[in-house]
């Protein structure tokens, strides 16, 4: 499975795209993309949303149900979906 | 500390007013992300993994408690009530709205800090030893030449599209604190045999993924001539400098592939013709910097090493903190207090708004209003009454910020890693933090004695790996975090570069191995000898052999 990822141009936050083609900060909310005629698809909307100043860099990423959770497959998303894994202030909002 | 004149606030409040014009276009669709980004990084503003990121510079480390208060000002307001001072004597702000960027450039223009040439292919934030004008082997402070270059250099257009980024670092003692031969040009206070104050110009030293150690360029240059040589080395870089290829663009690659000698040769060529240009600096102009670094009117006190050592005894807890974080000051009656960002479990360098406002208000009473900051990530209060280091002890123990541990074990300087930073290839600060709740024993620390721990999580090192007395190097092998160890890097006047130890670890074993050189280094060292001087005696091997492998380790000894 892959979901689409990228910042909100306006405070570079982490965002998901969802099935209405918008794009949220959750990743339990986005838009799961199961072939990969879809994930192309939903990849070429995406830079619409660039074009469209909404979000910068957007791309696929892996990821895996675990216990019900959606979890990216690389540790580099899964800090990226749920913060840092450290802080001085909680960040966290999952098990990276 | 420098004040602004007329020219730089003028400077400053233009490039502020543009910034925010530009903001307004590339919210508005007018500028496209590729057109911005140039621009943006020219205010210093990345995007990182999580958000935009924001590095503010600290000229030369020096801070006034007004600063630091709006430092912690634009961390509450505008990003999560923390910052985090990097090794380039910088701050970092995490979670920064881009929409906000105009007001917060304003907000620090107000206290005369910006955002200019922290970032891109310029001459970036020009960084100098934190006991500047203060350390008692000092031969003049090297911030008054600090400053002079960070006038000629912001937004010179000359130097603002070099071929790669560009550091430049400065130390008026013969103890180097600032790693200056790890710089793109280093330049080193000594005296030449007529006994005149000049500066030994290095060039070419850097880390990142080739990693060199500085050449001598020039023996002995007078300070007059400083700005002309800079130049003729930056003109010479632009005109050779590789930006076909941002892997060999640095000026460390150059001169190692064309020879010391030959870039010399250019350099000294084109210096003939602009030497007594313009840019020979007039003493005057020397003076007029000079009078803003004037040290403040001190008390006239003596030294109290018998109160002191009266106090030392009955609180052995003051005592390690004493040995560990005070440094002598020239002027008697008075030192230098390390305060360490380090305790145990922290992220090196974060910082708090509220500690950082705390910081603030006992700078303002116990530091004569002035705090620095050093590329180990800690601060420093540099005029602190002998008479009040018991008191200033107490408050800094109570904001946890009096770990004992400067320059030991657990006194790690780590960059953002992959919690944050998008070039990353795994963490670094969960290493440091898993070390310092290791090495928690502050006897155990003293007994260990003078020792650098410098983590990156990629090969750009910004953690300072490569000049760490253990360095670790994050890595990532088939989509999992590992830890390539190297040993023997520091950064002082003997700089030299780590070596390799071997296959890299995973995370859990890391703490172990470096208990292991550690303990090695225990079991080896002869009396008086610094885990450096140990490895340089006795070489990688009997680290080698005790982490990887400990059983035949354990029968030879
Ligand atoms: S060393 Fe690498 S991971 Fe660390 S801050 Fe620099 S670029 Fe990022």
């Amino acid at each position: 499975m892959q979901m689409i990822i990228a910042n909100r141009l306006t405070d570079g936050r982490v965002v998901f795209m969802d099935d209405a083609g918008d794009w949220v900060n959750e990743i339990a909310d986005g838009l799961l993309l199961v072939s990969r005629q879809d994930a192309d698809e939903h990849l070429s909307a995406a830079q619409q949303a660039v074009e469209e100043n909404r979000v910068v860099d957007p791309y696929l990423i892996d990821v895996a149900a675990d216990a019900g959770r959606r979890r990216p497959v690389l540790v580099r998303e899964r800090i990226r979906a749920f913060g840092p894994s450290v802080g001085l202030v909680p960040q966290s909002r999952g098990v990276i | 500390m420098y004040r602004y004149d007329e020219f730089d606030h003028k400077l400053v409040a233009e490039r502020a007013r543009q910034f925010r014009r530009q903001v307004k276009r590339r919210l508005s669709g007018e500028l496209t992300e590729d057109q911005f980004k140039p621009l943006r990084l020219m205010n210093g503003l990345y995007m990182q993994l999580h958000a935009y990121m924001l590095r503010v510079n600290v000229p030369y480390g020096s801070l006034s408690s007004r600063q630091l208060r709006k430092f912690a000002h634009i961390a509450r307001t505008y990003d999560r009530d923390f910052g985090h001072f990097t090794t380039r004597q910088n701050i970092q702000y995490n979670w920064i709205k881009l929409e906000d960027v105009p007001d917060i450039l304003e907000e620090l223009a107000e206290v005369e800090v910006t955002a200019i040439q922290s970032s891109g292919n310029c001459v970036r934030n020009i960084t100098s030893d934190h006991y500047a004008g203060r350390a008692r082997d000092e031969l003049a402070d090297p911030r008054v030449y600090a400053e002079l270059l960070r006038q000629y250099t912001i937004l010179n257009p000359e130097f603002s599209y070099l071929p790669r980024k560009f550091k430049i670092a400065l130390t008026g003692s013969p103890r180097d604190r600032a790693a200056v031969a790890l710089h793109d040009i280093g330049l080193r206070m000594h005296r030449n045999e007529a006994g005149e104050t000049g500066f030994e110009v290095l060039v070419g030293g850097g880390q990142g993924r080739t990693p060199f150690i500085a050449h001598t360029i020039r023996e002995w240059l007078a300070p007059e001539h400083l700005l002309s040589y800079v130049e003729s080395i930056l003109r010479v870089y632009n005109m050779y400098g590789r930006r076909d290829n941002m892997h060999k663009a640095r000026i460390k690659i150059i001169v190692n592939q064309m020879g010391l000698d030959r870039y010399r040769e250019l350099v000294e060529a084109d210096w003939e013709q602009i030497r007594d240009s313009v840019l020979k600096v007039p003493q005057a102009e020397v003076d007029r910097i000079n009078a803003y670094f004037e040290p403040p009117e001190y008390e006239c006190l003596a030294d109290i090493p018998d109160e002191l050592n009266d106090v030392r005894a009955r609180i052995p807890e003051f005592d390690q903190w004493m040995s560990a974080n005070v440094a002598e000051h020239r002027v008697p009656g008075y030192s230098i207090v390390n305060i360490s960002l380090k305790a145990p479990g922290l992220p090196p360098g974060d910082m708090t708004a509220d500690t950082m406002d705390a910081v603030a208000d006992l700078a303002d009473r116990y530091s004569l209003d002035e705090i620095r900051v050093n590329h180990r990530q800690n601060l420093s209060f540099v005029d602190v009454r002998q008479l009040d280091l018991f008191t200033l002890w107490k408050k800094l123990k109570l904001l946890d910020l009096a770990t004992p541990n400067i320059q030991t074990v657990s006194d790690i300087i780590c960059c953002p890693g992959l919690d944050y930073c998008n070039l990353a290839n795994s963490r670094s600060i969960p290493i440091a933090q898993d070390l310092s709740r290791h090495f928690v024993d502050v006897d155990h620390l003293a007994l260990v004695g003078d020792f650098t721990i410098n983590i990156s999580g990629c090969m750009n090192a910004c953690g300072h790996h490569h000049v760490g007395n253990i360095g670790i190097l994050g890595v990532n092998k088939r989509g999992k975090e590992y830890f390539q160890l190297t040993l023997g890097g520091s950064s002082d006047e003997n700089a030299s570069l780590g070596d390799r130890l071997g296959r890299a670890l995973p995370q859990d074993e890391v703490p172990a191995a470096v208990e292991t050189i550690v303990d090695t280094y225990l079991a080896i060292r002869l009396d008086g000898e610094r885990f450096l001087d140990t490895y340089r005696r006795a070489g990688i091997a009997p680290f080698r052999e005790a982490v990887y492998n400990p059983v035949q380790a354990r029968a030879v000894a």
